[in-house]
Protein backbone atom coordinates (compact mmCIF):
# COMPACT_ATOMS: atom_id res chain seq x y z
CA UNK A 1 0.00 0.00 0.00
CA UNK A 2 2.71 2.23 1.05
CA UNK A 3 4.87 3.84 -2.02
CA UNK A 4 8.01 4.29 0.05
CA UNK A 5 8.23 7.34 -0.53
CA UNK A 6 5.20 8.62 1.51
CA UNK A 7 5.05 7.60 5.72
CA UNK A 8 1.98 6.51 7.05
CA UNK A 9 1.21 9.36 8.58
CA UNK A 10 1.51 11.25 5.35
CA UNK A 11 -1.08 9.33 4.01
CA UNK A 12 -3.59 9.51 6.56
CA UNK A 13 -3.09 13.52 6.65
CA UNK A 14 -3.19 12.92 2.46
CA UNK A 15 -6.61 10.87 3.12
CA UNK A 16 -8.41 13.59 5.21
CA UNK A 17 -11.86 13.57 4.45
CA UNK A 18 -12.86 16.07 2.04
CA UNK A 19 -15.92 17.57 0.17
CA UNK A 20 -15.38 17.03 -3.39
CA UNK A 21 -15.79 19.89 -5.97
CA UNK A 22 -15.24 22.60 -3.98
CA UNK A 23 -11.99 24.60 -5.00
CA UNK A 24 -10.47 27.50 -4.15
CA UNK A 25 -11.14 29.19 -7.34
CA UNK A 26 -8.07 30.75 -9.31
CA UNK A 27 -5.96 29.84 -6.96
CA UNK A 28 -6.40 26.18 -7.71
CA UNK A 29 -5.40 27.35 -11.43
CA UNK A 30 -1.98 28.69 -10.25
CA UNK A 31 -1.71 24.77 -8.29
CA UNK A 32 -2.48 23.37 -11.70
CA UNK A 33 0.22 25.14 -14.27
CA UNK A 34 1.13 22.16 -15.55
CA UNK A 35 -2.39 21.33 -16.85
CA UNK A 36 -2.63 25.14 -17.60
CA UNK A 37 0.09 24.95 -19.88
CA UNK A 38 -0.89 21.64 -21.41
CA UNK A 39 -4.60 23.36 -22.29
CA UNK A 40 -2.93 26.61 -23.33
CA UNK A 41 -0.39 24.52 -25.89
CA UNK A 42 -2.93 21.97 -26.92
CA UNK A 43 -5.36 25.38 -27.77
CA UNK A 44 -2.12 26.71 -30.20
CA UNK A 45 -1.92 23.50 -32.02
CA UNK A 46 -5.67 23.27 -32.48
CA UNK A 47 -6.30 26.85 -33.42
CA UNK A 48 -5.29 26.98 -36.83
CA UNK A 49 -5.26 22.79 -37.94
CA UNK A 50 -5.39 22.32 -41.46
CA UNK A 51 -4.51 25.80 -42.89
CA UNK A 52 -1.85 26.30 -44.98
CA UNK A 53 -0.72 29.61 -42.89
CA UNK A 54 -1.05 28.75 -39.32
CA UNK A 55 -0.20 30.96 -37.01
CA UNK A 56 0.72 33.09 -39.32
CA UNK A 57 -2.53 34.33 -39.54
CA UNK A 58 -1.91 36.36 -36.14
CA UNK A 59 -0.30 38.89 -38.79
CA UNK A 60 -2.97 39.01 -41.38
CA UNK A 61 -5.75 39.51 -39.71
CA UNK A 62 -4.54 42.55 -38.05
CA UNK A 63 -2.70 43.69 -41.01
CA UNK A 64 -5.94 43.60 -43.10
CA UNK A 65 -7.46 45.01 -40.39
CA UNK A 66 -5.18 47.99 -40.20
CA UNK A 67 -4.55 48.73 -43.49
CA UNK A 68 -8.21 49.37 -44.28
CA UNK A 69 -8.27 51.56 -41.33
CA UNK A 70 -5.48 53.77 -41.83
CA UNK A 71 -6.88 53.88 -45.65
CA UNK A 72 -10.34 54.44 -44.14
CA UNK A 73 -9.55 56.98 -42.11
CA UNK A 74 -6.13 58.18 -41.63
CA UNK A 75 -6.29 58.66 -45.19
CA UNK A 76 -9.99 59.74 -46.51
CA UNK A 77 -10.85 61.32 -43.50
CA UNK A 78 -8.18 62.98 -42.75
CA UNK A 79 -7.01 61.62 -39.08
CA UNK A 80 -3.68 61.58 -40.20
CA UNK A 81 -1.44 64.42 -39.92
CA UNK A 82 -0.07 65.83 -43.48
CA UNK A 83 1.32 68.70 -44.92
CA UNK A 84 -1.77 69.42 -46.22
CA UNK A 85 -3.90 68.66 -43.07
CA UNK A 86 -2.12 70.52 -39.97
CA UNK A 87 -5.01 69.28 -37.73
CA UNK A 88 -4.36 65.23 -38.09
CA UNK A 89 -2.72 63.11 -36.09
CA UNK A 90 1.05 62.87 -36.06
CA UNK A 91 2.74 59.43 -36.87
CA UNK A 92 -1.28 58.43 -37.24
CA UNK A 93 -0.21 54.61 -38.22
CA UNK A 94 1.49 54.19 -34.88
CA UNK A 95 -1.19 55.41 -33.35
CA UNK A 96 -3.63 52.98 -34.95
CA UNK A 97 -1.76 49.90 -34.88
CA UNK A 98 -0.49 50.66 -30.81
CA UNK A 99 -4.69 50.65 -30.03
CA UNK A 100 -5.63 48.22 -32.76
CA UNK A 101 -3.58 45.22 -31.17
CA UNK A 102 -4.80 45.81 -27.29
CA UNK A 103 -8.26 45.71 -28.22
CA UNK A 104 -7.92 43.12 -30.66
CA UNK A 105 -6.30 41.23 -27.92
CA UNK A 106 -9.66 42.17 -25.54
CA UNK A 107 -12.05 40.61 -28.05
CA UNK A 108 -9.88 37.77 -28.49
CA UNK A 109 -9.56 37.06 -25.05
CA UNK A 110 -13.09 38.00 -23.78
CA UNK A 111 -14.49 36.33 -26.84
CA UNK A 112 -12.86 32.30 -26.27
CA UNK A 113 -13.77 32.76 -22.87
CA UNK A 114 -16.98 33.33 -23.03
CA UNK A 115 -17.26 30.32 -24.92
CA UNK A 116 -14.53 28.21 -23.35
CA UNK A 117 -17.32 26.42 -20.65
CA UNK A 118 -19.66 25.49 -22.96
CA UNK A 119 -17.12 24.65 -25.87
CA UNK A 120 -15.84 22.09 -22.60
CA UNK A 121 -18.90 20.48 -21.44
CA UNK A 122 -17.57 17.44 -22.44
CA UNK A 123 -15.00 17.44 -19.60
CA UNK A 124 -16.67 19.72 -17.74
CA UNK A 125 -19.71 16.57 -17.19
CA UNK A 126 -17.68 13.91 -16.47
CA UNK A 127 -14.42 14.74 -14.51
CA UNK A 128 -13.64 17.49 -11.59
CA UNK A 129 -10.97 19.86 -11.99
CA UNK A 130 -10.51 23.86 -11.46
CA UNK A 131 -12.97 25.43 -14.44
CA UNK A 132 -11.82 28.37 -13.98
CA UNK A 133 -8.57 26.65 -16.18
CA UNK A 134 -10.80 27.11 -19.18
CA UNK A 135 -11.55 31.05 -19.22
CA UNK A 136 -7.81 31.76 -17.59
CA UNK A 137 -6.32 29.18 -20.89
CA UNK A 138 -8.37 31.54 -23.67
CA UNK A 139 -7.27 34.76 -22.54
CA UNK A 140 -3.62 33.17 -22.04
CA UNK A 141 -3.71 31.91 -25.62
CA UNK A 142 -5.10 35.29 -26.86
CA UNK A 143 -1.61 36.66 -24.95
CA UNK A 144 0.22 34.14 -27.19
CA UNK A 145 -1.19 35.63 -30.11
CA UNK A 146 -0.87 39.65 -29.20
CA UNK A 147 3.33 38.95 -28.30
CA UNK A 148 3.81 38.87 -32.29
CA UNK A 149 1.76 42.12 -32.81
CA UNK A 150 3.63 43.08 -29.92
CA UNK A 151 7.17 42.90 -31.47
CA UNK A 152 5.62 44.28 -35.29
CA UNK A 153 4.80 47.64 -33.10
CA UNK A 154 8.07 47.77 -31.35
CA UNK A 155 9.93 47.35 -34.51
CA UNK A 156 7.63 49.90 -36.09
CA UNK A 157 8.15 52.43 -33.39
CA UNK A 158 12.25 51.90 -33.30
CA UNK A 159 11.86 52.75 -37.16
CA UNK A 160 9.93 56.15 -35.93
CA UNK A 161 12.46 56.84 -33.58
CA UNK A 162 10.99 55.50 -30.66
CA UNK A 163 13.58 55.64 -27.57
CA UNK A 164 11.37 54.69 -24.58
CA UNK A 165 12.08 55.19 -21.00
CA UNK A 166 11.09 54.26 -17.07
CA UNK A 167 8.00 56.12 -17.48
CA UNK A 168 6.97 54.23 -20.72
CA UNK A 169 7.68 50.45 -19.65
CA UNK A 170 5.83 51.21 -17.21
CA UNK A 171 2.57 52.31 -18.75
CA UNK A 172 3.00 49.50 -21.67
CA UNK A 173 3.21 46.77 -18.67
CA UNK A 174 0.13 48.45 -16.90
CA UNK A 175 -1.50 48.67 -20.37
CA UNK A 176 -1.12 45.29 -21.01
CA UNK A 177 -2.12 44.54 -17.08
CA UNK A 178 -5.66 46.17 -17.25
CA UNK A 179 -6.87 44.06 -20.45
CA UNK A 180 -5.63 40.86 -19.08
CA UNK A 181 -7.57 41.53 -16.12
CA UNK A 182 -10.28 42.43 -17.31
CA UNK A 183 -10.87 40.13 -19.99
CA UNK A 184 -10.40 36.85 -17.65
CA UNK A 185 -12.70 39.08 -14.95
CA UNK A 186 -15.61 39.46 -17.78
CA UNK A 187 -14.33 36.25 -19.16
CA UNK A 188 -15.32 34.53 -15.63
CA UNK A 189 -18.95 36.16 -15.54
CA UNK A 190 -20.09 35.65 -19.02
CA UNK A 191 -18.61 32.29 -19.29
CA UNK A 192 -20.65 31.03 -16.37
CA UNK A 193 -23.57 33.33 -17.37
CA UNK A 194 -23.26 31.14 -20.78
CA UNK A 195 -23.96 27.47 -18.99
CA UNK A 196 -27.36 29.07 -18.12
CA UNK A 197 -28.01 31.69 -20.54
CA UNK A 198 -26.69 31.47 -24.72
CA UNK A 199 -27.97 34.68 -24.82
CA UNK A 200 -24.70 35.55 -23.11
CA UNK A 201 -22.26 35.15 -25.95
CA UNK A 202 -24.26 37.58 -27.73
CA UNK A 203 -24.03 39.78 -25.81
CA UNK A 204 -20.77 39.79 -25.46
CA UNK A 205 -20.55 40.17 -29.33
CA UNK A 206 -21.93 43.21 -29.11
CA UNK A 207 -19.85 44.64 -26.32
CA UNK A 208 -17.20 43.61 -28.68
CA UNK A 209 -18.22 45.18 -31.35
CA UNK A 210 -18.61 48.20 -29.80
CA UNK A 211 -15.32 47.79 -27.70
CA UNK A 212 -13.11 49.57 -30.49
CA UNK A 213 -15.55 52.41 -30.98
CA UNK A 214 -16.06 53.82 -27.68
CA UNK A 215 -12.15 54.14 -26.97
CA UNK A 216 -9.96 56.25 -28.38
CA UNK A 217 -8.17 53.77 -30.58
CA UNK A 218 -9.73 55.12 -33.93
CA UNK A 219 -9.69 58.99 -33.03
CA UNK A 220 -8.32 61.51 -30.75
CA UNK A 221 -9.35 61.73 -26.75
CA UNK A 222 -8.93 65.42 -27.75
CA UNK A 223 -12.18 65.45 -29.85
CA UNK A 224 -14.10 63.55 -27.12
CA UNK A 225 -13.03 65.96 -24.48
CA UNK A 226 -14.00 69.04 -26.96
CA UNK A 227 -17.52 67.38 -27.58
CA UNK A 228 -18.21 66.14 -24.48
CA UNK A 229 -16.86 68.66 -21.70
CA UNK A 230 -14.89 67.78 -18.65
CA UNK A 231 -17.53 65.84 -16.50
CA UNK A 232 -18.73 63.61 -19.68
CA UNK A 233 -15.06 63.10 -20.54
CA UNK A 234 -14.35 62.10 -17.35
CA UNK A 235 -17.39 59.27 -17.08
CA UNK A 236 -15.73 58.19 -20.69
CA UNK A 237 -12.20 57.75 -18.97
CA UNK A 238 -13.42 55.28 -16.23
CA UNK A 239 -13.66 52.96 -19.14
CA UNK A 240 -10.42 50.11 -18.55
CA UNK A 241 -10.17 50.16 -22.10
CA UNK A 242 -9.86 53.49 -22.41
CA UNK A 243 -7.04 53.71 -20.04
CA UNK A 244 -5.08 50.58 -21.63
CA UNK A 245 -5.42 52.31 -25.16
CA UNK A 246 -3.88 55.64 -23.64
CA UNK A 247 -1.16 53.78 -21.83
CA UNK A 248 -0.47 52.27 -24.85
CA UNK A 249 -0.38 55.64 -26.69
CA UNK A 250 1.62 56.97 -24.27
CA UNK A 251 4.33 54.92 -24.35
CA UNK A 252 4.68 53.77 -27.69
CA UNK A 253 3.03 56.43 -29.75
CA UNK A 254 3.87 59.83 -27.84
CA UNK A 255 7.89 59.44 -27.76
CA UNK A 256 7.95 59.01 -31.72
CA UNK A 257 6.02 62.42 -32.27
CA UNK A 258 7.08 66.03 -30.67
CA UNK A 259 4.99 65.65 -27.83
CA UNK A 260 2.34 68.16 -28.63
CA UNK A 261 -0.80 66.01 -28.49
CA UNK A 262 -0.08 64.65 -25.37
CA UNK A 263 -1.67 62.15 -23.04
CA UNK A 264 -4.87 62.86 -20.93
CA UNK A 265 -4.20 65.04 -17.87
CA UNK A 266 -3.21 62.85 -14.77
CA UNK A 267 -3.10 59.34 -17.37
CA UNK A 268 0.08 57.92 -15.65
CA UNK A 269 -0.38 59.69 -11.99
CA UNK A 270 -4.34 59.05 -11.14
CA UNK A 271 -6.13 56.91 -14.44
CA UNK A 272 -3.34 54.44 -14.84
CA UNK A 273 -4.47 53.52 -11.03
CA UNK A 274 -8.21 54.14 -11.27
CA UNK A 275 -7.81 51.44 -14.15
CA UNK A 276 -6.08 48.97 -13.12
CA UNK A 277 -8.20 49.00 -9.47
CA UNK A 278 -11.31 48.64 -11.72
CA UNK A 279 -9.71 45.96 -13.72
CA UNK A 280 -9.36 43.78 -10.19
CA UNK A 281 -12.96 44.77 -9.15
CA UNK A 282 -14.13 42.66 -12.06
CA UNK A 283 -12.01 40.44 -11.61
CA UNK A 284 -12.87 39.54 -8.14
CA UNK A 285 -16.91 40.46 -9.25
CA UNK A 286 -15.95 37.70 -11.94
CA UNK A 287 -14.64 34.92 -10.18
CA UNK A 288 -17.15 35.66 -7.00
CA UNK A 289 -19.98 34.88 -9.92
CA UNK A 290 -18.29 32.02 -11.33
CA UNK A 291 -18.16 30.36 -8.10
CA UNK A 292 -21.68 30.80 -7.22
CA UNK A 293 -22.77 29.78 -10.65
CA UNK A 294 -20.47 26.70 -10.88
CA UNK A 295 -22.18 24.24 -8.67
CA UNK A 296 -24.80 23.76 -11.42
CA UNK A 297 -22.74 23.33 -14.31
CA UNK A 298 -22.06 19.91 -14.90
CA UNK A 299 -26.22 19.27 -14.88
CA UNK A 300 -27.66 21.91 -17.17
CA UNK A 301 -24.46 21.58 -20.13
CA UNK B 1 -9.30 0.80 8.36
CA UNK B 2 -10.29 4.43 7.58
CA UNK B 3 -13.21 5.58 6.02
CA UNK B 4 -12.68 6.51 2.12
CA UNK B 5 -16.44 7.83 0.81
CA UNK B 6 -18.75 9.26 3.32
CA UNK B 7 -22.03 10.22 1.93
CA UNK B 8 -25.03 11.94 4.52
CA UNK B 9 -28.56 11.96 3.58
CA UNK B 10 -27.99 13.64 0.15
CA UNK B 11 -30.31 14.77 -2.03
CA UNK B 12 -30.66 15.94 -5.64
CA UNK B 13 -33.06 17.25 -7.76
CA UNK B 14 -33.09 18.11 -11.35
CA UNK B 15 -34.87 20.90 -13.21
CA UNK B 16 -35.92 19.82 -16.35
CA UNK B 17 -36.73 22.68 -18.01
CA UNK B 18 -38.89 22.69 -21.39
CA UNK B 19 -37.72 26.15 -22.43
CA UNK B 20 -36.01 29.40 -21.56
CA UNK B 21 -36.48 31.83 -24.19
CA UNK B 22 -38.93 34.55 -24.04
CA UNK B 23 -41.62 33.87 -26.34
CA UNK B 24 -42.33 30.58 -24.51
CA UNK B 25 -42.77 32.26 -21.39
CA UNK B 26 -44.78 35.21 -23.03
CA UNK B 27 -47.44 32.27 -24.64
CA UNK B 28 -47.13 30.61 -21.22
CA UNK B 29 -48.46 34.01 -19.29
CA UNK B 30 -50.96 34.39 -21.85
CA UNK B 31 -52.64 31.31 -22.00
CA UNK B 32 -53.22 31.39 -18.65
CA UNK B 33 -50.20 29.78 -16.88
CA UNK B 34 -51.54 26.41 -17.64
CA UNK B 35 -48.84 23.62 -17.04
CA UNK B 36 -45.20 24.18 -15.56
CA UNK B 37 -42.68 26.00 -17.02
CA UNK B 38 -39.81 23.24 -15.29
CA UNK B 39 -40.29 19.28 -14.30
CA UNK B 40 -38.81 18.35 -11.30
CA UNK B 41 -36.92 15.15 -11.10
CA UNK B 42 -35.65 13.80 -7.59
CA UNK B 43 -32.44 11.62 -8.86
CA UNK B 44 -31.02 10.95 -5.20
CA UNK B 45 -33.14 11.13 -2.36
CA UNK B 46 -32.04 11.09 1.16
CA UNK B 47 -29.24 8.70 0.32
CA UNK B 48 -26.44 7.51 2.68
CA UNK B 49 -23.44 4.94 2.37
CA UNK B 50 -19.98 4.74 3.83
CA UNK B 51 -17.20 3.20 2.52
CA UNK B 52 -13.83 2.07 3.62
CA UNK B 53 -10.60 1.94 2.27
CA UNK B 54 -10.32 -0.94 0.50
CA UNK B 55 -13.67 -1.98 -0.21
CA UNK B 56 -14.86 -3.20 -3.82
CA UNK B 57 -18.30 -1.78 -4.09
CA UNK B 58 -20.52 -2.79 -6.71
CA UNK B 59 -23.95 0.02 -7.27
CA UNK B 60 -26.55 -1.85 -9.17
CA UNK B 61 -30.25 -0.94 -10.04
CA UNK B 62 -32.06 -0.48 -13.06
CA UNK B 63 -31.69 2.25 -16.01
CA UNK B 64 -32.20 5.70 -14.08
CA UNK B 65 -32.13 4.70 -10.39
CA UNK B 66 -29.09 7.15 -10.05
CA UNK B 67 -25.67 5.24 -10.06
CA UNK B 68 -24.02 7.91 -12.63
CA UNK B 69 -25.61 10.41 -10.68
CA UNK B 70 -24.50 9.55 -7.63
CA UNK B 71 -20.76 8.61 -9.31
CA UNK B 72 -20.88 12.00 -10.22
CA UNK B 73 -21.27 13.54 -6.52
CA UNK B 74 -18.41 11.09 -5.39
CA UNK B 75 -16.01 12.62 -7.89
CA UNK B 76 -17.03 16.42 -7.17
CA UNK B 77 -18.60 16.79 -11.03
CA UNK B 78 -21.77 17.48 -8.91
CA UNK B 79 -22.99 19.20 -5.86
CA UNK B 80 -25.87 18.23 -3.61
CA UNK B 81 -28.75 20.01 -3.00
CA UNK B 82 -28.74 19.14 0.95
CA UNK B 83 -26.79 16.60 2.92
CA UNK B 84 -22.94 16.10 2.40
CA UNK B 85 -20.40 13.89 0.62
CA UNK B 86 -16.43 13.50 1.94
CA UNK B 87 -13.89 11.62 0.29
CA UNK B 88 -10.42 11.28 1.61
CA UNK B 89 -7.87 10.40 -0.44
CA UNK B 90 -7.28 10.79 -4.08
CA UNK B 91 -10.09 10.04 -6.53
CA UNK B 92 -10.28 9.41 -9.80
CA UNK B 93 -12.73 8.12 -12.42
CA UNK B 94 -13.03 5.90 -15.52
CA UNK B 95 -15.64 7.36 -16.24
CA UNK B 96 -16.08 7.57 -20.21
CA UNK B 97 -12.71 7.39 -21.00
CA UNK B 98 -11.37 9.57 -23.05
CA UNK B 99 -13.53 12.56 -22.34
CA UNK B 100 -10.26 14.77 -22.30
CA UNK B 101 -9.04 13.21 -25.78
CA UNK B 102 -8.36 15.42 -28.94
CA UNK B 103 -8.83 13.94 -31.89
CA UNK B 104 -6.03 16.54 -33.19
CA UNK B 105 -3.11 15.78 -30.92
CA UNK B 106 -0.62 12.64 -30.89
CA UNK B 107 -0.85 9.81 -28.74
CA UNK B 108 1.77 11.35 -26.88
CA UNK B 109 0.28 14.67 -26.23
CA UNK B 110 -2.78 12.91 -25.54
CA UNK B 111 -1.20 11.07 -22.51
CA UNK B 112 0.36 14.23 -20.79
CA UNK B 113 -3.04 16.17 -21.66
CA UNK B 114 -5.23 13.28 -19.98
CA UNK B 115 -3.11 12.19 -17.20
CA UNK B 116 -2.67 16.01 -16.35
CA UNK B 117 -6.50 16.18 -16.30
CA UNK B 118 -6.87 13.52 -13.99
CA UNK B 119 -4.79 15.36 -11.67
CA UNK B 120 -1.20 13.45 -12.14
CA UNK B 121 2.07 15.73 -12.15
CA UNK B 122 4.23 16.12 -14.99
CA UNK B 123 6.90 13.63 -12.72
CA UNK B 124 4.16 11.33 -12.60
CA UNK B 125 3.35 11.02 -16.35
CA UNK B 126 6.89 11.17 -17.21
CA UNK B 127 7.73 7.95 -15.40
CA UNK B 128 4.68 6.21 -16.23
CA UNK B 129 4.73 7.01 -19.84
CA UNK B 130 6.70 3.48 -21.14
CA UNK B 131 4.39 1.58 -19.21
CA UNK B 132 1.25 3.65 -20.15
CA UNK B 133 2.13 2.90 -23.86
CA UNK B 134 2.87 -0.83 -23.07
CA UNK B 135 -0.15 -1.11 -21.75
CA UNK B 136 -2.50 0.23 -24.19
CA UNK B 137 -0.40 -1.66 -26.92
CA UNK B 138 0.18 1.29 -29.30
CA UNK B 139 3.98 1.03 -29.90
CA UNK B 140 4.88 2.97 -32.74
CA UNK B 141 1.60 4.77 -33.13
CA UNK B 142 1.92 6.81 -30.30
CA UNK B 143 3.19 9.43 -31.89
CA UNK B 144 0.27 9.83 -34.34
CA UNK B 145 -2.52 11.78 -34.52
CA UNK B 146 -5.34 10.19 -32.38
CA UNK B 147 -8.04 10.64 -35.13
CA UNK B 148 -6.43 8.27 -36.96
CA UNK B 149 -6.62 5.56 -34.45
CA UNK B 150 -8.94 2.69 -34.75
CA UNK B 151 -11.33 2.99 -32.07
CA UNK B 152 -10.16 0.19 -29.89
CA UNK B 153 -7.05 2.20 -30.37
CA UNK B 154 -8.49 4.87 -29.07
CA UNK B 155 -10.15 3.03 -25.46
CA UNK B 156 -6.91 1.19 -24.84
CA UNK B 157 -4.67 4.52 -24.63
CA UNK B 158 -7.63 5.59 -22.44
CA UNK B 159 -8.12 3.59 -20.53
CA UNK B 160 -4.72 3.16 -19.92
CA UNK B 161 -3.95 6.64 -18.83
CA UNK B 162 -6.79 6.33 -16.15
CA UNK B 163 -5.93 2.95 -14.80
CA UNK B 164 -2.28 4.56 -14.61
CA UNK B 165 -3.19 8.08 -12.33
CA UNK B 166 -2.93 5.58 -9.24
CA UNK B 167 -5.35 7.46 -7.20
CA UNK B 168 -7.07 5.89 -3.89
CA UNK B 169 -10.61 5.82 -4.97
CA UNK B 170 -11.42 4.42 -8.54
CA UNK B 171 -14.70 5.26 -9.65
CA UNK B 172 -15.56 2.53 -12.47
CA UNK B 173 -18.86 3.59 -15.21
CA UNK B 174 -19.55 1.10 -17.76
CA UNK B 175 -15.97 1.08 -19.21
CA UNK B 176 -15.17 -2.59 -18.86
CA UNK B 177 -16.76 -3.19 -22.44
CA UNK B 178 -13.14 -1.80 -23.95
CA UNK B 179 -11.66 -3.08 -26.61
CA UNK B 180 -11.46 -6.63 -27.89
CA UNK B 181 -11.66 -9.91 -25.85
CA UNK B 182 -7.72 -9.96 -24.81
CA UNK B 183 -7.50 -6.82 -24.15
CA UNK B 184 -10.79 -7.08 -22.22
CA UNK B 185 -9.29 -9.43 -20.40
CA UNK B 186 -6.44 -7.36 -19.78
CA UNK B 187 -8.59 -4.32 -18.20
CA UNK B 188 -9.89 -7.09 -15.62
CA UNK B 189 -6.75 -8.56 -15.05
CA UNK B 190 -5.96 -4.64 -14.06
CA UNK B 191 -8.68 -3.95 -11.91
CA UNK B 192 -8.65 -6.74 -9.67
CA UNK B 193 -4.69 -6.42 -9.59
CA UNK B 194 -6.15 -2.68 -8.31
CA UNK B 195 -8.58 -4.24 -5.79
CA UNK B 196 -5.78 -6.44 -4.05
CA UNK B 197 -3.52 -3.69 -4.09
CA UNK B 198 -6.15 -2.57 -1.55
CA UNK B 199 -7.43 0.40 -3.69
CA UNK B 200 -11.11 0.85 -3.18
CA UNK B 201 -13.34 0.33 -6.36
CA UNK B 202 -16.88 1.49 -6.83
CA UNK B 203 -18.18 0.04 -9.88
CA UNK B 204 -21.36 0.71 -12.27
CA UNK B 205 -22.22 -1.89 -14.36
CA UNK B 206 -25.10 -3.64 -15.88
CA UNK B 207 -22.93 -7.54 -16.57
CA UNK B 208 -23.59 -8.29 -13.48
CA UNK B 209 -21.57 -11.60 -13.72
CA UNK B 210 -18.53 -9.17 -14.16
CA UNK B 211 -19.46 -7.28 -11.24
CA UNK B 212 -19.85 -10.29 -9.28
CA UNK B 213 -16.40 -11.50 -10.67
CA UNK B 214 -14.91 -7.84 -9.07
CA UNK B 215 -16.70 -6.82 -6.25
CA UNK B 216 -17.72 -8.27 -2.66
CA UNK B 217 -19.96 -5.76 -1.27
CA UNK B 218 -23.20 -4.92 -3.44
CA UNK B 219 -25.66 -1.23 -3.27
CA UNK B 220 -28.93 -1.65 -5.04
CA UNK B 221 -30.66 1.76 -5.74
CA UNK B 222 -34.04 2.38 -7.14
CA UNK B 223 -35.47 5.70 -7.71
CA UNK B 224 -32.27 7.24 -5.84
CA UNK B 225 -32.76 5.63 -2.54
CA UNK B 226 -30.72 2.51 -0.99
CA UNK B 227 -33.00 -0.39 -1.10
CA UNK B 228 -30.47 -3.42 0.02
CA UNK B 229 -26.91 -3.04 1.07
CA UNK B 230 -25.03 -6.61 1.13
CA UNK B 231 -22.68 -9.21 -0.02
CA UNK B 232 -22.74 -8.56 -3.53
CA UNK B 233 -23.88 -12.08 -4.77
CA UNK B 234 -27.26 -11.73 -2.43
CA UNK B 235 -27.81 -8.61 -4.20
CA UNK B 236 -27.33 -9.32 -7.58
CA UNK B 237 -30.20 -12.33 -7.06
CA UNK B 238 -32.51 -9.92 -5.62
CA UNK B 239 -32.23 -7.99 -8.66
CA UNK B 240 -32.42 -10.75 -10.88
CA UNK B 241 -35.66 -12.06 -8.73
CA UNK B 242 -37.89 -8.70 -9.69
Amino acid sequence: MTNGRTSPTDQDAERALVAPGTGNGLADVFRSRFLLKLLVRKELRIRYRGSVLGLLWTYVKPGVQFVAFYVALGVFLGLEQSPTNRGGLPNYAVYLFSGIILVNFFTESLSTATRSIVNNSGLINKIYLPRELFPVSSVWVSAVHFLPQMFVLVVACLFSGWRPGLVEAYTAVAGFLIIALLATGLGLFFGAANVYFRDSENFVDLLLMVATWVSPVLYSWRMVQAKAGDLWFSVYQLNPITIAVESFHHAFWLPTTAGAEGSPPNLVTLWIPVGLLVSLLILFLGQWTFRRLEGRFAQEL
Amino acid sequence: MTTAIEIRNINKQFVLRHTRSLKEALVWLIRGRKGDLSKKFHALRDLSIDVEHGETVALLGLNGSGKSTLLKHISGVMLPDSGTVRTGGRVAGLIEVGAGFHPDLSGRDNVYLNGAILGMTEAQIKEKFDSIVEFAEIGEFIDTEVKFYSSGMYLRLAFSVAVHTDPDVFLVDEILAVGDEPFQKKCLAKIKELAAAGKTLIVVSHDLDLVAHVCDRGILLEHGSVVMDGPVGDVISRLRNR
